[in-house]
């Protein structure tokens, strides 16, 4: 059987190191099948983040020869196995221990966005064509990798001025529900910082669930953001028409 | 609410730290019954707490697929509660509760709007109605569902309704015992999973919702999460299991390659009008149940593929093949996104162009924690228990898409039931020695200065499971894979942990460990006892059904002798529902 060479990262909040591990390769085996193998047998205590093994449930993100991936997702057939395979923790979120980063950060901006508000005397009907965006949106899986690729917090850490591509997908999701009635463009501009999004598309390039967050989401809502606070006659025709959200 | 780092016990607590958290309402487990739970004792006004063992969002409810059953007659107005009832007591072969399965089928459709109206968005109808789909057992269209993902949006949307209600999440927390005042629950010790302090949770109500068993088989669909916490935290705390011989294997894992085993292919695909064949070509399934063919229930489906395989019919790698290249392979992206890339990543299969391999997985537990239909307690006061966890609502077999369902119907009333009870009881401080004992027991692991890996013995118990316990059963391998569990209990009571309590896997997995035994032994000796064949239970020396089995379901209960088999007459249902079943 042939076999792989991982640099496992193995270290706390204080520092760490690469490991080595030798590791029997079988067909069709993932990098994630590769940690288990090192746990079964090498390394009891390895810390890694999975649950379902199948790509839909995001815990299992970590960076493999320095890209950001699912482990779950990620052939070992597909990495060139000549040389060792790197596997390190995301780089954007404080290391708690070996693969195990520290992701509360993302929830405590979730906490920040107000939710779905329906509209008054709504019959709840709604035609597929105008939820097909929506749904994109809604497949994510909160793995994160868009986080952390993202050199807004990953290479100037402003995660206290910025929501980061998840969060705007999210909002995203929320605004675009054709029957929402609440708008969240003051929230993106002063607390989530879309501004500083200059739309480089890292975020879509690592997305494993291939949304299109940068030209779906990203841009639809700096274009609403700019209609709502800098563009002199969209602010002028929405006061007298009404923008037909109510501000959050 | 919380005091950090009360001075712990001592000396038998050697000193330990924790810390302490009070709420009226404690629900173990955030996949859809727990957050479905937590949301309905927030609404009455409890203060609620849910701990779950993973980040939020990521329990085993994101791995369903195929949709939420429910008579909203979207697609075929002909359906109401009373076709879904019988299709869910006849797939349960009469075991069901009829009450839970009566309750089920009534509120199911409101539960579902309720989703839509906190932002769930279902695939639609032309009219703009929510879209429903074919499973197997269900006679009509009843499958509300978003593509291949509808546990994902269910998770998602109950959580973020939480989060802004207002409940307090223990994230990456793990219960490891219910504390007890006399003979009712008050709260429940842990531990955090990150840096493996310790946690006493004080409360007056406590909700199980931790899902099933999966993880003690070696081909299976659940998550490492899925180690039978809640029926083994109930056994301990006297409460009465019931049904843990039915364990339901779901027809179609992947096969191949080995990495993916066991990985879930969604009903849906047949539901979709996906078609089986075996290696020869034969649409096999039309000697098995020429009516209802590849929508058959699961366990006659999951038999059949099996059958196939030992008679010599499978495919390459030992399963049966699962077609739906004959749609267009639009249709096929639209409706089955993750099949399609689930496979095509995984297995270098592009489903639009040919088949699938496909054999039967560890899925599900129909058997659990015994409880009330109307308000989910259990025999212990003031423990409750909804989902998977709980048992009564699927019989001896769960239609698909009745689990979805069931978390939202008794994830709801038994939120409703904790806080009303909560309402009705005092606070109760759990005792010092009970909290000793709890942290002595998580910490002597590391104290051996010898011992196994928790992961060597969880392999063997995988293997005894599949081999001995699995789809089908004779008395000849279940009294062989008693004594191997027993043997295993053993070795799992000498077991190392190496390292630090800092996010340390191995630790967690020996402590998970003790709670995957109690619950496969509680299976396979309910599983010798029950001398006939019914739903997922085949029994090769009983292949029969025998109606006076019918009549009996089989519980568990922890004795001084250890564990102790009684049986309880199956609940007879009222007339009118009676002659509803028997209709054709």
């Amino acid at each position: 059987m042939k076999e792989a060479v991982l640099h496992v990262f193995r270290g706390t909040s204080e520092g760490g190191a690469p490991v080595e591990y030798r590791v029997p390769v079988a067909p069709g085996m993932v990098v994630l099948d590769a940690l288990h193998y090192v746990q079964g047998h090498l390394a009891p205590d390895l810390a890694v983040r999975w649950n379902c093994k199948a790509g839909r449930c995001g815990s299992c993100s970590a960076e493999v020869n320095g890209r950001p991936r699912l482990t779950c997702k990620t052939r070992m057939d597909s990495l060139p196995l000549d040389q060792p395979v790197t596997v390190t923790p995301m780089r954007a979120f404080p290391v708690i221990r070996d693969l195990v980063t520290d992701v509360s950060w993302n929830y405590e901006v979730n906490r920040r966005i107000p939710p779905f508000h329906p509209r008054a005397g709504t019959d709840w009907k709604m035609s597929q064509a105008d939820i097909d965006r929506v749904q994109e949106f809604r497949r994510c899986i909160e793995c994160f990798l868009c986080q952390n690729v993202c050199h807004v917090l990953r290479d100037h850490e402003k995660k206290r001025e910025f929501g980061g591509p998840r969060f705007f997908v999210r909002v995203a999701a929320l605004e675009m529900h054709p029957l929402d009635d609440v708008s969240r463009t003051k929230l993106l501009k002063d607390e989530l910082g879309i501004g500083y999004c200059n739309i480089t598309k890292c975020c879509t390039e690592v997305c494993p669930e291939d949304i299109r967050i940068t030209d779906n989401a990203i841009i639809p809502l700096k274009e609403r953001v700019v209609d709502d606070y800098y563009d002199p006659v969209a602010r002028f025709l929405g006061k007298i028409f009404g923008s037909g959200k109510a501000e959050s | 609410m919380s005091t950090p780092l009360t001075p712990g016990p001592s000396p038998a607590g050697r000193g330990e730290k924790y810390e302490t958290h009070e709420h009226d309402v404690l629900v173990i487990g955030a996949g859809g019954a727990g957050l479905r739970a937590a949301i309905e004792a927030l609404a009455q006004g409890a203060s609620v707490g849910i701990v779950c063992k993973s980040l939020l969002g990521k329990a085993h409810t994101v791995m369903a697929e195929g949709g939420i059953a429910a008579a909203m007659a979207n697609v075929d107005s002909a359906d109401d509660w009373r076709v879904h009832f019988r299709d869910t007591m006849r797939g349960g072969k009469f075991l069901n509760n009829w009450r839970m399965a009566q309750i089920h089928a009534q509120e199911s459709p409101d539960r579902v709007r309720e989703l839509e109206q906190w932002g769930a968005l279902f695939d639609r109808t032309e009219e703009g109605e929510i879209l429903q789909r074919a499973f197997g057992g269900h006679s009509f269209k009843r499958l509300c569902h978003v593509g291949d993902r509808t546990g994902l949006e269910m998770i998602r949307t109950l959580q973020d309704r939480g989060v802004q209600m207002g409940f307090h999440v223990y994230m990456e927390c793990a219960v490891t015992r219910l504390l007890r005042d006399g003979d009712r629950v008050c709260g429940a010790f842990g531990y955090w999973r990150e840096q493996g302090r310790f946690v006493v949770f004080k409360a007056k109500a406590v909700v199980l919702a931790t899902g099933g068993i999966g993880k003690a088989w070696r081909i299976t669909s659940n998550s490492w999460e899925y180690t039978g916490d809640g029926m083994a935290l109930a056994y301990d705390a006297g409460a009465e299991l019931q049904d843990m011989e039915f364990v339901q294997f779901h027809p179609t894992g992947m096969v191949w390659p080995p990495g993916v085993q066991g990985i879930l292919v969604t009903e849906a695909v047949r539901g979709e009008g996906g078609m089986l064949r075996n290696r020869l070509g034969e649409r096999f399934m039309e000697r098995y149940d020429p009516k209802q063919m590849d929508l058959s229930t699961r366990d006659v489906v999951a038999r059949a593929i099996y059958t196939e395989v030992r008679e010599g019919r499978g495919t390459e790698h030992g399963g049966a093949y699962l077609d739906i290249s004959h749609k267009p392979a639009d249709y096929v992206k639209r409706k089955l996104p993750g099949m399609y890339h689930q496979f095509l990543e995984l297995a270098d299969v592009d489903i639009t162009k040919g088949p699938m391999e496909v054999g039967p997985t560890c899925h599900y537990m129909m058997g659990g924690v015994r409880v009330d239909a109307e308000t989910a307690s259990s025999t212990v006061p003031g423990l409750f228990a909804a989902g998977e966890v709980a048992a009564g609502l699927h019989g001896a077999n769960r239609l698909g898409g009745n689990s979805l369902s069931d978390l939202l119907v008794f994830g709801r009333r038994a939120g409703l039931a904790a806080a009303d009870h909560a309402n009705r009881t005092r606070a109760v401080t759990p005792t010092a020695g009970e909290i000793e004992d709890a942290s002595r027991e998580m910490l002597e692991v590391f104290e051996r200065p010898e011992g196994e890996s928790p992961y060597v013995i969880h392999r063997d118990l995988e293997n005894t499971m599949e081999e001995l316990v699995g789809i089908f059963r004779n008395e000849e391998d279940l009294v062989l894979g008693l004594e191997k569990l027993a043997d295993l209990s053993e070795r799992a009571h000498r077991v190392r942990v190496e390292g630090s309590r800092l996010f340390n896997p191995g630790w967690h997995l020996a402590r998970d460990l003790k709670s995957m035994l109690t619950v496969s032994e509680a299976v396979a000796r309910s599983a010798l006892a029950r001398h006939e064949s019914r739903g997922a239970h085949s029994r090769t020396d009983f292949p029969k059904s025998d109606p006076g089995w019918g009549r009996r379901n089989i519980v568990v209960r922890r004795a001084k002798e250890g564990m102790e088999l009684a049986e309880r007459p199956v609940p007879e249902m009222p007339a009118e529902l009676a002659a509803l079943v028997e209709s054709p």
